[in-house]
């Protein structure tokens, strides 16, 4: 189904999807808020946005630098070129472990990849460890939101799943006694656990280190207790200097959650003794968007959401709306880069308002590029043929004075009725404006007779 | 000087009476104003629709027609903003004598008085084309010191109170052929907007862009009809009342 198609329904509700767009926009407020707080705030966004686009120029040798600190700390590397040899890679390593029970702390990288399912299909059981994303796992759904995966659902909904799952009380409606709940059920979780998978927000090249940000804490609890920890990362998470870290750490948790900080930025360096830990990193069309030009400073995105919580459009669709697995803005412009067909709806699901673009805390350019994938979808025939018809008669006619003149005269003429009929997806819902008997140019045709003649001619 | 007006085409077939009110504050303003038969439309609707190929000749036309004029002025933030950046692009000079009406007002003419007054209620809409791309104002993602163009021409008129909104910039719901081709979440924007204009007390709701407005006064016809939709050039023109009563 299109954007639009899925749009309508969430806004069947008016009333839920009200509260969606205004829990969202709270966020976008205490972003704000938190940002006001930090002198030279745009400083600090230019000097993020300038480390990446360096980092992004010379990406090879700082994954390569990346590469043999970790390995001298410990690590073992791993480097997958897609998906699917991500996947076995992880697979391989737990079932080395004869691994029963995997705890994960959330990875946007490895819902991108279907880790999960993969896991499963192999007897392991995958327990995610996220509150929000452990919600929605029970639900068997992927996250609507990066950051916050069950924004979309209200407590009670939450309620009703760890009834049904969890085998709390029916009818829970009480923030403190779900997240009691949540707490007990992951406890158990964490301490029969074979093995924690961890994601990462920043790998030091410099270090060979990598920091992961949580607010619960539930990634220290995994990795801490597990005897083998496997942290899997995209290739673009690379930052050069540990130094960098003071620049992105400030940006990360006031643009996601208008937080000062994570709750938690956990540093790892090396195995503590006795455990393994690996380091998986992951390509999977990084590098093809990396050639696109146009396309590339999109792998600057250090996935906080704020271009989630400011879109005006992804407050009032949900992110379910989106046919990949990220929304928003930054979905909207990474998945093209995946497949255009299938995604090809995704970069028209915007006003091209520039929210995005202002709000991003590495300055990517989010709305340019959504209008550059347009032209490319279009280009490349994934537009329906009647939007395409129109769009040329319209050139045509634009093109034309003649033929723009008379055009505009019997739009003018048969507007009223249109109007009365309501019959197109714009007066549907609004009214045109009434028609007037004369159009701009034929006023000032009229004018312009009735005036004598100028003394001094235009240049 | 001599300008180059240039009224889009939406406004020349559907809202005569902006033209007219920009026309005549210009005039109003010593200005010699020359308005070319030839390009009806910046092009737009088909570049933002992924057919930027097919908005090749307006620009072209554009080009042609206005390159003789010291500047060129157009009471349409988002026409302006799409005709800048296909110059610019294309590195054409042109670019940076385009000029969209506000900015020319605040910028070039520095105007300090206007002979209008408009005892009401407004709220204004910044549309993101003049917000956040020509720059007519901080948009509140940014964390800079707060100006508005538009608002500030707009305290020059006598009388008029400007209402303070709850979300002063968030994006109307137009869109361009966003508005037919995503009609759900576009309306439900533009009601939220004129919930936040209406609730504060606007009796009008003006801006530089009389697309946004083309959206939003359909809904307030609809929905709200005690408040209207006029375009800033009206008010700073002081042509409101003979319009519209
Ligand atoms: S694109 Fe920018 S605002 Fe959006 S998630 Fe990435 S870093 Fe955050």
């Amino acid at each position: 189904m299109s954007h639009a198609a899925n749009a309508h329904d969430f806004l069947r509700d008016p009333a839920r999807a009200a509260w969606h767009d205004q829990t969202l926009w709270m966020v976008r407020v205490k972003r704000d808020r938190q940002a006001a707080k930090v002198p030279d705030w745009e400083a600090l966004r230019e000097a993020a946005s300038q480390i990446k686009e360096h980092t992004l120029s010379r990406l090879a040798e700082y994954l390569e630098e990346f590469e043999s600190r970790a390995a001298a700390n410990g690590i073992q590397v791993h480097w997958a070129a897609d998906g699917e040899e991500h996947n076995r890679i992880v697979h391989g390593i737990l079932a080395r472990h004869g691994v029963r029970k995997l705890v994960k702390s959330k990875s946007m990288l490895t819902e991108e990849c279907h880790l999960n399912r993969h896991l499963e299909e192999h007897g392991i059981e995958v327990i995610d460890t996220d509150l929000g994303e452990r919600i929605v796992q029970l639900q068997r759904k992927p996250p609507s939101h990066i950051v916050m995966p069950a924004i979309h659902l209200k407590r009670a909904e939450v309620g009703e799943v760890f009834h049904e799952h969890l085998g709390t009380p029916r009818g829970l409606d009480d923030a403190q006694e779900l997240t009691e709940a949540a707490r007990q059920h992951l406890r158990r979780q964490f301490l029969t656990a074979d093995a924690a998978l961890t994601g990462v927000n920043f790998a030091v090249a410099e270090t060979g280190g990598f920091v992961v940000c949580t607010n619960e804490g539930n990634a220290d609890m995994g990795a801490h207790l597990a005897p083998v920890h496997i942290a899997c990362m995209g290739i673009e998470k690379i930052i050069p200097k540990q130094e960098h870290l003071g620049v992105f750490l400030r940006l990360l948790a006031r643009s996601a959650t208008g937080q000062p900080s994570t709750v938690f930025s956990s540093h790892f360096y090396k195995p503590r003794p006795g455990q393994e830990m690996h380091i998986v990193l992951v390509d999977n069309g990084r590098s093809r968007q990396l050639g696109r030009e146009d396309y590339r400073r999109s792998l600057a995105c250090i996935r906080c959401a704020a271009c989630f919580n400011t879109c005006p459009v992804y407050r009032r669709s949900g992110g379910y709306s989106y046919s990949y697995f990220i929304a928003g803005p930054i979905g909207s412009i990474l998945a093209p880069n995946v497949d255009k067909a299938a995604h090809g709806d995704m970069p028209f699901a915007s006003t091209l308002c520039g929210s995005c673009s202002a709000v991003c805390p590495v300055k990517i350019d989010i709305h340019t590029q959504l209008l550059k994938w347009r032209q490319e979808i279009t280009a490349e025939g994934h537009a329906p043929w009647w939007k395409t018809l129109a769009m040329r008669v319209t050139g045509l006619v634009l093109k034309r004075p003649a033929l723009y003149a008379l055009a505009g005269r019997l739009a003018r003429h048969f507007l009223p009725l249109v109007n009365l009929l309501k019959l197109d997806p714009w007066t549907r819902s609004r009214a045109l404006p009434e028609a007037p008997g004369q159009s701009f140019r034929e006023w000032l045709a009229e004018t312009e007779r009735a005036k004598p003649p100028a003394k001094n001619p235009p240049p | 000087m001599t300008l180059g007006l240039f009224i889009p085409c939406y406004v020349d077939q559907l809202y005569p009476q902006v033209g007219r009110a920009a026309h005549s504050l210009l005039c109003q303003l010593g200005h010699e104003v020359v308005v070319p038969a030839r390009p009806a439309c910046c092009g737009q609707p088909m570049s933002n629709s992924g057919y930027a190929s097919l908005s090749e000749g307006c620009v072209a036309d554009f080009r042609a027609e206005f390159d003789r004029f010291e500047r060129i002025v157009s009471p349409s933030g988002s026409c302006v903003l799409h005709l800048k950046e296909s110059l610019e692009a294309a590195h054409h000079p042109l670019a940076h004598r385009v000029h969209e009406l506000c900015e020319f007002l605040h910028d070039i003419e520095k105007v300090t008085s206007l002979p209008a007054r408009f005892p009401h209620k407004v709220g204004l809409h910044s549309s993101c084309h003049g917000l956040r791309g020509l720059g007519l104002g901080r948009c509140s993602e940014c964390l800079a010191p707060e100006f508005s163009k538009p608002a500030k021409l707009l305290s020059l008129v006598e009388g008029l109170e400007l209402v303070t909104l709850e979300r002063p910039d968030e994006c109307c719901g137009f869109g361009g052929t966003f508005s037919v081709f995503e009609p759900d979440v576009s309306v439900s924007m533009g009601r939220d907007r004129i919930r936040d204009h209406a609730g504060h007390g606007a009796e009008f709701i003006t801006s530089a862009d009389m697309s946004c407005l083309m959206h939003l006064g359909g809904l307030l016809a609809r929905e709200a009809p005690q408040v209207k939709a006029v375009h800033i050039a009206e008010i700073l023109a002081g042509c409101v009342a003979e319009q519209r009563g």
